[in-house]
C-alpha cells in the first residue's frame, strides 16, 4: 500500500549506501584470500590483481598445514565455544528472567552485583583463575576454557537479557499463572521463545569474544590438543612473520571456517531475529 | 536434544581433557620458549639427538609467540603450571625470575664449566656467585648488504662513517635501491638495530657501558647523543612511509632486492640465505677514521634455565648438562646460522656469512647492549624508552639531545649509581 | 488524530510491561528465584569476582622483599603523583576519550543509517547486505590487526595503489607510524570491525516495532524521513542506550586491536596507548620491564571506577529519562 510509494531514487541510493559500505567491510577479508593463492612476486608486485594461472600458487597452504593440525584446532575452538554459549544462554536467561519477573530484598543489588564483570577485564585475575585450574586440575582441558568463557560472558547476557525480559507482557505470564503451570514452566515455554531474538543477539555477542580470544588458550590451554584456532594462528603469525605466502594462508585458514559457518548460521541468526517482531 | 548435546560436549571434553594423561611413564619435560621459529629445528634435530641418548626421557617444545612470551611465562610460574625448562633473557629479567624462586640455583651443574665468565655474566647474581640459566647463544650487530648491488654500482664496502654516508648517497642518487631497510613502526628496530648497533663505536664499548652504570657518564653526554644523532640522518635514506614499516616489511623490503643496505643482527641470517635470490656480506659498523679501534655489540641473548618448581628436576639437569655440551652446540650453531654458541670448544660454522660476522670477535672489541645490564630494573624502563626515543630521533620528531635528556631524567628518577 | 491515538496507546503497552513488576505479596519463600539464580551466581563469583577481588585488593599492598605488605593507598598516590606514572596515565586516558568519542560519533550513527535501510520494507539483496557487513564482526583481532596492517603498510602498497586510482595518491601517508593520524586510524579500524553490532541491535529493534504503530502513523500522514525521526527512532531510543553503555564499557576495557596493531609500546611515542594497553604493561610487564602486579591493580581499580561512573550515569540518569521520554 503506503509502501509502494517509496520512490525509485530512494530505492537506489539505499543500494548504492549498503553497497558501497559492503565494499568497505569485505575488501580487507577479499584481499588477503585472494592473495593467499598467489605466489611471492606477484604478491608483493600485484596486489590487486585477482591470481592467473602464472602466479597461482599454494605454497602458502602447504607450508602452513604442514606444520599444525588446523582442523583439530577448529574443532577445539568449536567444543568452546558451543558449550560456553550454551551454558551462557541458559543461565543468564535464568538469572536475567529472576532479576526482571520478581521483586525481592536485594534485587537491584543482585542486578548491580552481576554487572561488575562487564567493568573489569577478565584478563586481570588470570593468576587466580590459574591457580585455581591447577588446584582443580583443570590446566589444558577444554573444560577450563569452558568455565571461563561462561563466567566472562553471563555479566552482559544478565544485562541485556533482563532488559529485554521487562517487555514481555505481564498478562501473559499472569494467564499463565491462573492456569496452574509453575514458574519454571512459565520461564521455558513462555518466555524464552519470547526472547528468541534478544537471545540471539547476545549469542553472537558472546560468541566472538570466544572465539577469538587469545589469552585464556594460551594461559589455561596451551597443549597441542587443547589449541584453539585463533591460538593456532597467532603462533603461526609469529613463526612466519617473514613470509606473507604462510601469513596471508594462515589467516584464510582461521577466516574461512569462520565465514562458512557464519554464512550457514546468519539465516538463522536473522530468522530468530525477526520471528520475534511478527509474534 | 539440548540435553544430548550436552553429555556429548561433556564426555568429549573429559576426553580430550585425559588424553594428555595417557603417556604416563616416560618422565616428559615442556620447555618454555619464544623462539617459535625454531619450532622445526627442535623437532627434527635437538630432541631426536637428545631423546637417542637418554632414553626415558621425552622433551615437548612449545613455544609461544615473543610478545605474549613473558607475560604468559610470568602467569603459568606464579599458577605453578610452566613447563620444566624455562628459555631465559639476559639478565635483569631473568634474574627477577630467580630472585622470586622460580628459577633453581644451577651454578654447580655439570657442564657449566664449558663458559667463560662473561658467558655466565648475563644469568647470574650481582656477586657472581650462584648462576641460574645455562648459556646458549649470542647474536652480533652489524651490516648485511645487496653484494650485487654494491657491485653494480661500485660501492666498496664501507669502513668509515663517511663511507658509509658516501655510499648511502649514492645509492639514493642511483635510485634503482632504496639505501637501507629500516622502519620505525615496531620501535625495538631503531633502538636495537639502530642505536645499539652503532653505538658502541662512540661509547667504546664496555668501557662506556661500565662508565654509565657506575654513573660516570650520562646518557646526555656526547658519546651518548651522537649515535643519536647519526641515526637522525638516517632518516633520509629510509625507504617511503618508513614511519609505518614494520620489521617483516624491513626484512622483505631487503629480501625482495629492492633495498641494499639492511641494518642488522646475526639472527637474520637463516631466514635470509633461504629468502634472497642474490649474493650477501656485511660489514661491522663503520669507524669515525680508519685505524680506529671498532666495537660491535655481542650480545649474550639467550639461555635456558631450570623451573624450581619442576617435579621432574632430575631428568631436566640431565637435559641441561646436554645443552652446555659441545655436541649441542655443534648442532645448535649451526641449524640457526646467527646464534653464536657461548661454549668454549670452537663450534665449526658452514655458513659463509656467520663466518664473516663471528671473525670481527677478532678484530673489534665485543660488547653487550648498554641498557641490559641492571639499568632496567627500575620504572621507567631504560631499554623500553629507549625503544620509543630511538624512533622518535629517526622520525624526526624529537632532537637527539631531547631524547637523551628524557632517558637521563628517567634513568635519574629511580637509578642510583653504586646504591 | 485516532492514529497518533493508537500510536500512544500501542506504545504505553509496549512499554508498559517494562514498568511493571510482578507483585509480592506475602508468600512463602520463593525457591524457584534460588533456582534461576543460582548456576549464574556460582559459576560468575568463583571464577570471574573471587580472582578479580583478589587482584583489585592488590593495589593497597608493596611488594617489599617479596612478601605483600599493606600500604593504603600509596599506590594510587604513586599513580597520580609520581610523574613517571600519571604522565602516562592522563595520556592514556585522554586516548581512550578520544577511541570512544570516534565510535560515539562515526560507528553508532552509521550502524542506525544502516540499520534504518536494511529494514525498510521490500529492500531486495537485504539479505546478502546484513550478512557482508556484519562479517567484520566475526573475525578475531588477530587478523583484523594483521590485515589493516598489511593494506596500510607502504611496502605492500595496497592503500597507494587504492588511493592512485581515485587519483588521491598524494594524500597517502604511513597513517600508522605518524603520532598525530597513528589513533584516529586505529578507531577507525576498530568502528569497521564493529559497526555490525550496532546494526544488528537497531536493527533487531526497527523490525520489532509492530505494524499497527507504522500504519497508524502512515494514517497520519508520517512518511519516510519524518517517520523515522519521529516515530521509529523515539521507540529504539533505548537501544541506542543500549549500545552507548555497550560502547563505553568496551571501548574503555578495549586492549587487543590495539595491542596486535601497535605492540604493548603502543608506539609511535605511546600515541596509541589506551588504559588497556597502559595496564598490560604494568601489570604483566614487557621486554626488560618486569611487571608490577601492585600498580596494575591501582590502574586496573582506576578503569573499573571510571566504566563504573559511566554505568551509573546511564543507569541512573540516561535510562530513566528515556522511559519518560517514551511517554
Amino acid at each position: 500500500m503506503s509502501t509502494a510509494t517509496h520512490s525509485l531514487p530512494r530505492t537506489i541510493g539505499a543500494h548504492a549506501v549498503l553497497l558501497t559500505y559492503t565494499v568497505i567491510a569485505l575488501f580487507p577479508v577479499i584481499i588477503v584470500i585472494v592473495n593467499s593463492f598467489k605466489s611471492r612476486a606477484a604478491i608483493f608486485g600485484a596486489p590487486l590483481a585477482p591470481p592467473t594461472p602464472k602466479t597461482f600458487d599454494l605454497i602458502g597452504y602447504t607450508t602452513v598445514i604442514g606444520q599444525g593440525d588446523f582442523i583439530h584446532y577448529f574443532q577445539n575452538s568449536l567444543v568452546v565455544t558451543v558449550a560456553s554459549l550454551f551454558f551462557v544462554l541458559l543461565f543468564g536467561a535464568m538469572a536475567a528472567f529472576a532479576l526482571s519477573e520478581y521483586r525481592f530484598r536485594g534485587n537491584s543489588l543482585m542486578g548491580l552485583y552481576l554487572a561488575l564483570g562487564i567493568m573489569i577485564p577478565i584478563r586481570l585475575g588470570t593468576v587466580a583463575i590459574l591457580q585455581l585450574m591447577v588446584a582443580s586440575g583443570l590446566v589444558n582441558t577444554l573444560t577450563a576454557l569452558i568455565l571461563v568463557y561462561t563466567a566472562q560472558g553471563l555479566p552482559l547476557a544478565v544485562f541485556i537479557l533482563s532488559e529485554f525480559m521487562k517487555q514481555v507482557s505481564d498478562d501473559l505470564k499472569n494467564a499463565g499463572r491462573i492456569d496452574g503451570l509453575s514458574e519454571y514452566t512459565i520461564f521455558f515455554r513462555l518466555v524464552l521463545p519470547l526472547v528468541r531474538p534478544s537471545m540471539a543477539t547476545v549469542a553472537v555477542f558472546t560468541m566472538i569474544p570466544i572465539w577469538n580470544d587469545l589469552w585464556f588458550p594460551l594461559i589455561l590451554a596451551p597443549s597441542e590438543e587443547t589449541k584453539t584456532v585463533t591460538l593456532g594462528a597467532q603462533l603461526f603469525l609469529g613463526q612466519f612473520v617473514t613470509n606473507w605466502n604462510a601469513i596471508l594462508a594462515a589467516l584464510s585458514l582461521a577466516i574461512m571456517p569462520v565465514l562458512i559457518l557464519y554464512v550457514i548460521f546468519s539465516r538463522q541468526l536473522i530468522r530468530g531475529i525477526t520471528s520475534g517482531a511478527v509474534k | 536434544m539440548t540435553t544430548k548435546l550436552l553429555t556429548a560436549l561433556l564426555l568429549g571434553t573429559s576426553i580430550l581433557g585425559s588424553a594428555g594423561m595417557a603417556y604416563a611413564q616416560d618422565v616428559t619435560l615442556n620447555i618454555e620458549s619464544w623462539r617459535g621459529d625454531d619450532l622445526a629445528i627442535w623437532k627434527d634435530k635437538l630432541i631426536p639427538a637428545f631423546e637417542a641418548k637418554n632414553p626415558g626421557i621425552k622433551v615437548v617444545f612449545a613455544p609461544s609467540a615473543p610478545t605474549e612470551y613473558d607475560a604468559a611465562l610470568g602467569a603459568k610460574l606464579a599458577a605453578g603450571s610452566a613447563g620444566d625448562l624455562i628459555t631465559c633473557r639476559p639478565f635483569d629479567k631473568s634474574l627477577e625470575l630467580f630472585k622470586k624462586g622460580n628459577l633453581a640455583d644451577i651454578s654447580t651443574l655439570p657442564g657449566m664449566e664449558n663458559f667463560s665468565d662473561v658467558a655466565k655474566a648475563a644469568w647470574q647474581t650481582d656477586d657472581g656467585k650462584s648462576s641460574f640459566c645455562v648459556p646458549m647463544a649470542s647474536v652480533i650487530h652489524g651490516f648485511i648488504y645487496n653484494k650485487d648491488a654494491f657491485d653494480k654500482l661500485g660501492i666498496k664496502v664501507p669502513e668509515t662513517r663517511d663511507e658509509f654516508f658516501a655510499a648511502l648517497d649514492k645509492i639514493k642518487a642511483d635510485g634503482t635501491y632504496i639505501p637501507m631497510a629500516m622502519g620505525t613502526k615496531d620501535l625495538w628496530e631503531a633502538a636495537t638495530m639502530g642505536y645499539q648497533n652503532i653505538g658502541p663505536n662512540y661509547w667504546k664499548g664496555e668501557e662506556g657501558r661500565a662508565a654509565l652504570i657506575k654513573g660516570e657518564q650520562k646518557l646526555t653526554d656526547p658519546q651518548w647523543v651522537a649515535p643519536y644523532a647519526e641515526l637522525a640522518k638516517w632518516k633520509d635514506y629510509l625507504g617511503d612511509g618508513f614511519e609505518a614499516q614494520t620489521y617483516p616489511d624491513s626484512q622483505n623490503l631487503f629480501t625482495l632486492g629492492r633495498a641494499a643496505i639492511y641494518p642488522a643482527g646475526s639472527w637474520e641470517i637463516g631466514l635470509f640465505n633461504t629468502q634472497a635470490q642474490f649474493k650477501m656480506g656485511a660489514f661491522p659498523p663503520p669507524v669515525e677514521k680508519a685505524g680506529d679501534t671498532c666495537y660491535i655489540s655481542d650480545h649474550t641473548d639467550i639461555g635456558m634455565g631450570l623451573n624450581a618448581a619442576s617435579k621432574n628436576a632430575d631428568a631436566a639437569k640431565t637435559f641441561l648438562t646436554w645443552v652446555a655440551s659441545p655436541d649441542f652446540a655443534t648442532i645448535y650453531a649451526n641449524a640457526l646460522p646467527g646464534f653464536f654458541s657461548l661454549n668454549n670448544t670452537p663450534v665449526k660454522m658452514e655458513d659463509p656469512l656467520a663466518q664473516e660476522f663471528v671473525s670481527w670477535r677478532d678484530k673489534c672489541k665485543s660488547t653487550i647492549r648498554s641498557t641490559y645490564q641492571i639499568l632496567s630494573r627500575g620504572t621507567p624502563n631504560l631499554e623500553n624508552e629507549t625503544w620509543v626515543e630511538s624512533a622518535n630521533v629517526i622520525n624526526g620528531t624529537v632532537t637527539p639531545e631531547a631524547a637523551a635528556k628524557k632517558l637521563q631524567d628517567g634513568l635519574d628518577s629511580w637509578y642510583r649509581a653504586g646504591k | 488524530m485516532r492514529g497518533s491515538i493508537a500510536v500512544e496507546s500501542i506504545a504505553k503497552n509496549l512499554i508498559g510491561g517494562t514498568e511493571r513488576m510482578a507483585a509480592a505479596p506475602k508468600r512463602p519463600f520463593r525457591w524457584h528465584i534460588v533456582v534461576f539464580l543460582a548456576p549464574a551466581v556460582l559459576v560468575y563469583t568463583a571464577i570471574m569476582i573471587l580472582p578479580l577481588a583478589g587482584t583489585l585488593q592488590l593495589s593497597l599492598f608493596r611488594n617489599i622483599d617479596q612478601s605483600q605488605v599493606f600500604v593504603g593507598l600509596e599506590n594510587f598516590r604513586r599513580l597520580f603523583g609520581d610523574p613517571n606514572w600519571s604522565v602516562n596515565f592522563w595520556n592514556a586516558l585522554r586516548n581512550n576519550v578520544w577511541f570512544f568519542i570516534i565510535h560515539m560519533v562515526v560507528q553508532n550513527p552509521i550502524g542506525v543509517l544502516l540499520a534504518a535501510l536494511l529494514s525498510s520494507p521490500r529492500l531486495r539483496f537485504s539479505a546478502f547486505y546484513r550478512t557482508a557487513i556484519f562479517v567484520p564482526t566475526i573475525l578475531s583481532f588477530v587478523i583484523v590487526g594483521f590485515a589493516w596492517k598489511l593494506i596500510l603498510s607502504p611496502l605492500w602498497g595496497v592503500a597507494p595503489n587504492l588511493m592512485d586510482l581515485v587519483g588521491l595518491k598524494s594524500l597517502f601517508t604511513p597513517w600508522l607510524g605518524k603520532e598525530q593520524y597513528a589513533l584516529t586510524t586505529l578507531s577507525l579500524i576498530s568502528v569497521w570491525q564493529f559497526v555490525g553490532i550496532p546494526m544488528m541491535l537497531i536493527y533487531a529493534a526497527l523490525l520489532s516495532i509492530p505494524e499497527e504503530v507504522i500504519e497508524a502513523a502512515e494514517c497520519d500522514g508520517i512518511t519516510g524521513m519524518s517517520q523515522f525521526w519521529k516515530i521509529k527512532l523515539p521507540l529504539i531510543l533505548p537501544s541506542i542506550g543500549i549500545i552507548s553503555i555497550l560502547t563505553f564499557v568496551g571501548n574503555f576495557n578495549a586492549f587487543d586491536l590495539i595491542y596486535t596493531a601497535q605492540g604493548a609500546l603502543a608506539g609511535p611515542n605511546y600515541s596509541t596507548d589506551i588504559l588497556g594497553t597502559f595496564l598490560y604493561r604494568a601489570f604483566f610487564g614487557f621486554q626488560l620491564q618486569v611487571g608490577d602486579p601492585n600498580m596494575g591493580a591501582a590502574i586496573a581499580t582506576m578503569m573499573f571506577l571510571i566504566i563504573l561512573g559511566g554505568v551509573c550515569v546511564y543507569l541512573f540518569l540516561v535510562q530513566t529519562r528515556l522511559r519518560r521520554y517514551q511517554f
